[in-house]
Parts: structure tokens; sequence; C-alpha cells
């Protein structure tokens, strides 16, 4: 949105080496600052540092980063999804419908995932099909897909899961590792291959750099896109299984305001709002964080909602200083 | 272009007559006059809100905070209200206004000085204006009883039959028209959205009149916020949580193009209207209130794709066969 940039950018005569620029990345500063907040919550309460306390800390953050993964692809190539929490709303919904004719686990499953995936065809149609922003269109589907959970469920719930359906949120895989930390290091390993080891990821950075060069480079932009957004609605579909199994209950506004908390997490590690750049690893630290400082100030007592302040101040701050610093060392440069 | 624009308009004005024939059709009494004035009474604060936010969208920006901007702003109206009493009303919209401001101030200082994308500022700063609510209130609400009667009854006031609120937003649509039309800062709203490269050329500070757009839309929301709280009588962290789509969804409804550049005042205060019309017939005509919802949210899509189709027709596409794809 905001491309003004009118100062001549400096090319340097020599480019740095490998080592050099890892040391000055956005991941080691997050790197940084996590183990910063590592060492202050082991300090602050006696109670941090328990394995079975650090495993429940995990499912601050798990539910949102999966999505966060496949919403840094969308974000790099330009583009948003809003609609995100809405979905999860959706799919949880349906799921407890499901319930109500009788299905069991496997089948909500997949009725979880098909209406995640389905949701994001429409988001992927109406954007790449119709050319439409996708920031407005999802701000018209985020109305649109808990709105039609409101339809269905108005002021009451679903519950009644079946106890083998409370896995996924709820059961380990081995000693602390929950199923929900098993598959956010599983999806950070795919999606980080996805992204920087392979032709589709290239495209994605192609596409949010330069969407018409790409374009004339081969790159059908229109696939890759209307692909993001299918990737993210399955994500979301998903991320509705683990928190509907670890809730044991759909209302109609279950994980509300995520979608915000997902594009800061986004943000937070390092993913260029205006497409173009960013890493899975950033996301992964950026993750990481967000769930201790939310862990870390439970601990303490410090209400939710100051921590939302906190995470505010944060994703601010952490764009911010970056600006403010290189301004600074432009200025004794000169 | 400007026979396109106002056929934009003249199609949202025929879409609301038909959607209040319908109703009528269903449920008669809702087309009485007195009807109708309640409807534009009860969307007044969010046509207000639509003129602030559809000065920030011309500039190519987007405004979050809105929302939670008018709940800070409501809430110290509020505590000002409750512990001086006798404070004159005039005062404690004023106070309110300048809250707003100084809140839109900070958005775009963001913006304009440390070229931060708006959305993450103002995404930042929602979440800090309600934060800070709590702050101030350690989560304790403002009742009715704490308010004093002169605070509760200003906006319901009856002035030549048509309550205050009512006026206020009238006269916040003329003056918010006068400013675009008939300015150079509202000349220079559009000129930033349409070209901020052209913009520069032509002598715009495009960064100091975003930051101005913010401080627009900071005053109005500070201004929706005492009228708010005023009108329901209640304040608390979790007022018009939330709102923000609903202004946005009135500018994008009202024609105002989110790339920037593109829009009106008739049309916001129109996109507006036209929510209000729904908002206030869902329950006349029998539909659960639980669908809004799902339908304003119909109407967001539609309206983006109609005004999608009717920009494309404008040009600018030098590869016709490219853009295609």
């Amino acid at each position: 949105m905001a491309e003004t940039h009118l100062s001549p950018r400096i090319i340097p005569d020599r480019l740095e080496g490998r080592r050099a620029r890892l040391l000055k990345s956005w991941e080691s500063l997050l790197l940084v600052v996590a183990c910063v907040i590592f060492l202050g919550n082991s300090l602050a309460s006696p109670y941090f540092l328990d394995p079975w306390n650090l495993s429940d800390a995990t499912f601050n953050f798990t539910e949102k980063a999966m999505i966060a993964f496949a919403m840094a692809l969308v974000i790099i190539s330009g583009e948003i999804d809003l609609s995100v929490a809405s979905i999860i709303a959706l799919a949880s919904t349906a799921m407890g419908y499901a319930v109500q004719l009788g299905f069991d686990t496997p089948a909500l499953v997949v009725v979880g995932l098909s209406v995640g995936l389905l949701c994001g065809i429409v988001n992927g149609l109406l954007i790449t099909g119709l050319g439409l922003p996708s920031i407005v269109v999802t701000i018209g589907t985020m109305s649109l897909f808990r709105g039609l959970s409101f339809i269905i469920l108005g002021d009451q719930a679903f519950t009644g899961y079946p106890d083998s359906f409370s896995w996924f949120g709820q059961g380990y895989v081995w000693w602390v590792f929950s199923f929900e930390f098993t598959l956010f290091v599983v999806l950070a390993v795919i999606y980080g291959v996805v992204l920087h080891r392979t032709n589709f990821g290239r495209a994605v950075f192609a596409i949010g750099n330069n969407q018409t060069a790409a374009l004339f480079s081969g790159i059908r932009v229109g696939r890759v896109k209307f692909t993001l957004f299918l990737l993210t609605g399955l994500m979301a579909g998903l991320a509705s299984i683990c928190l509907t199994s670890r809730l044991g209950s759909t209302r109609p506004s279950i994980a509300l305001g995520w979608e915000l908390e997902v594009v800061t997490m986004v943000v937070l590690g390092g993913v260029s709002i205006l497409g173009g750049s960013g890493t899975i690893p950033g996301v992964v630290l950026a993750a990481l964080i967000m769930g201790m400082v939310t862990f870390g100030f439970g601990l303490l007592n410090v209400p939710g909602i100051v921590m939302s302040i906190f995470i505010g101040l944060l994703l601010i701050s952490v764009i911010a200083l970056p600006i403010l610093w290189r301004r600074a060392r432009r200025r004794l440069a000169h | 272009m400007g026979k396109l624009l106002k056929n934009r308009e003249l199609l949202l004005v025929g879409a609301i007559l038909v959607l209040i024939a319908l109703i009528a059709w269903r449920f008669p009494p809702f087309i009485t006059p007195a009807n109708l004035a309640r409807v534009y009474n009860d969307t007044s604060i969010l046509i207000i809100l639509a003129l602030g936010q559809m000065a920030v969208i011309l500039t190519r920006c987007i405004d979050l905070s809105m929302a939670a901007n008018l709940a800070l702003s409501g809430m110290v109206a509020a505590m000002l209200n409750a512990a001086f009493p006798g404070l004159p009303i005039p005062i404690i919209i004023l106070s309110a206004m300048a809250l707003g401001a100084i809140l839109g101030m900070i958005n775009g200082a963001l913006v304009w000085k440390l070229d931060i994308p708006p959305i993450v500022v103002t995404l930042g700063t929602l979440t800090i204006y309600r934060g800070l609510i709590f702050l101030l209130t350690n989560g304790k609400w403002i009742n009715a009883h704490q308010m004093s009667d002169a605070f509760k009854s200003f906006p319901r006031t009856d002035l030549a039959g048509i309550p205050v609120l009512s006026w206020l937003s009238v006269v916040m649509v003329v003056t918010i028209f006068l400013v675009m039309s008939r300015t150079p800062l509202g000349r220079a709203f559009f000129a930033v959205g349409g070209n901020p490269h052209a913009a520069v050329y032509t002598g715009i500070d495009v960064g100091r009149t975003r930051f101005f757009a913010y401080c627009l839309s900071g005053t109005l929301a500070g201004l929706s916020g005492y009228l708010w709280v005023s009108r329901y009588a209640v304040a608390y962290v979790d007022i018009a949580a939330g709102f923000e789509l609903d202004i946005i969804a009135a500018c994008v409804i009202g024609g105002i193009t989110i790339a920037g550049g593109i829009g009106s005042v008739p049309g916001a205060v129109l996109g507006a209207l036209f929510l209000g019309v729904i908002k206030n017939a869902l329950p006349v005509i029998n539909i659960s209130p639980f669908a809004q919802m799902a339908i304003s949210g119909m109407v967001i899509i539609i309206a983006v794709a109609v005004n999608a189709r009717a920009e494309r027709r404008k040009g600018r596409v030098i590869l016709r066969k490219a853009e295609a794809v």
C-alpha cells in the first residue's frame, strides 16, 4: 500500500558473505528475542521450566501457527486472507452438525477438512476467477462464513463429540509431545521445504515481487494463487479440527479475532506485508515467541487483554525498530 | 468517469429503494416516515464513521482501529461524565473528539514518519487502544446510573422533530462533502490515492495527506465514541467490537475502491444506509437477526464484484491478453 520510496537504493560493491547475512537476518533477531523471553519467563516464574507446563504452553500457538504457515505463503504472494477464523467457525459448526447426524470421528475429520477446502475454493474463485482484491473479498467471506454458523447455531452450542475425537486436541504422540505440536513441527518442515526448495515456492516469491514479470516468465499466476487460498482453507479446516477437539464444543464465536493474531504472527515472523519476502523459520520463531509471551504472562496472572496490548506493541515496534535503526545508520554514514 | 460515478450511486439508490419496497411488501409499516427517520437515526453513527474511513481509504490506506478508537474515546467521555457530572456536554464532546484525533494522529504519524504499512499499524493500534480501555477501567463497566441525564439525553433531544444524533450526522456529511469537494486537502486525498507518484510531482506531500486522513477518521471516531456511549447508556471494554469491519463494508458497498482514489461522500452515506436498512429490517420481516452477518457478507462480495466490473471498463490495460489470464 505505502509504496512511495523516493530515496535512492544503494547497492553495495561487495555482497556480504553467507554467515554475515545470517547473523544480520531477521530470524537471528527473533531467535535472540525468543531466548530473552524464555530466560525472562524462567526467572519470573518457577513453574515455567517444567516439561508438562511447556507442553501445555504449545497449545497457545499450534493451531494459529498451522494457519500462519499457509497465510505466510498467501502474504508473500501479495494477497491476504482475513476469513481464516470464520472458516474455523464454519468447519467446526459443520462437524458439530455431523455429530448430531451420528457421524463418527473419521467422518468428522473428512467434514472438517472438506468444509475448509470448500471455503478456500470460494475465496480462490472470487479472487483469481473474478480478479477481485483479496482484502475486500475475505472481509466479505469472513462475515459470510461466520454468519452461516450463526444462522445454523444462533445462541446454541454443539457438544457431544465422540471420545475418540478428543485425541486431536488433547492426545499425546509420545511423552510430552502432543498431537498438535507434532503436527506443527511436521507442517513447519513441509511448508519450509515447499517455500524454500521447490519451483512452487519460487513462483510464490516471484508473484509477490512482480506479478506481471512472473506472468511473463511463464508462471501460472492465477493457478498458484488459487492453490494458496485453497491451502489456507485446508489449514483452517485442520486447525478447526484441533480446536474443536480441544474445546469439545462449538459456538459460532469460536476463534473470534484469530485472523488478526495469525496475520500478526506472520508479520512478526518477518514476512513483508507488501509481499515478496519472508521465511518459514521466521514464522516458526514468531509462533514460539507469541506462545511463550502468552503463557508466561498467564503464569504471572496478567489478564489476556494486557497480553494483546503487548502483542500489538510488539507488532509495531518490531517493524518500526529496523526502520529507525537503518535511518540512524544512514545518518551516521553521511 | 463522472458519469460512471453517478451511475454507481444511482445504482445504489435503486438497490436501497428495491430493498425498502421488498420489506414494505412483507411489512408495510416499515415505510412510514417516522420509521424511516428511526432507521436513519440508528444508522447515523455508522455514517459518521464511514465518512472518516472513506478519507483514509481514498489515500490508499485503511483504518482498522476506528472501532477501538470509538470505544476508548467513548469510555473516556463516560468516565469524565461520571467523575464530573457538572461538566457541560459540549466540553465532553470536544474532549472525546480531541482524544480520537490524538489516537488517529498516532496512526497517521506511524504511517507517515515510519512508512509502516497502514494495515499493520492499525492492526497493532486496534489491540493497543482496546487494551488501554481495560487498563483504564480494570474491566469495570460504566452504567446508565453513573451517567448524568444531560449526557444521556443529548443525542435524543428533539430538534424540529428529528433527534440531535441525526442532525449531527447530517452536519458531518455536509462538512465532509465540502472538505472533499471544495478544499485543497480534499483534492489531495483523491490525488494521493489516484497516483501517489504524480501527487508528489504536483507538490502534494503524500505522507502528510495520509496523516490528515487519519486525523479526520480519528476525530470522527472520537465523536462517535461519545454518541455511542450516550445512546446505549453503557461503556465497557468490548463496545463496538468488530464494528471496524461494518465501517469498511459500508465504504466498499458505497463504491469506495480499496485501491484508493475512487469514492464519494454520497457513496459512503448510501453504503452505510444500505447496511442500516438491512439491520433494521431483519427483525420486522421475521428473519433471525443471526442472519445479518451472513447477509452483509454476501452484500460486500456482490458490491465489490459489481464495482470491479465497472472499473475494468476504465482502460489502462496495456496488454489485454496478459491481464486476462
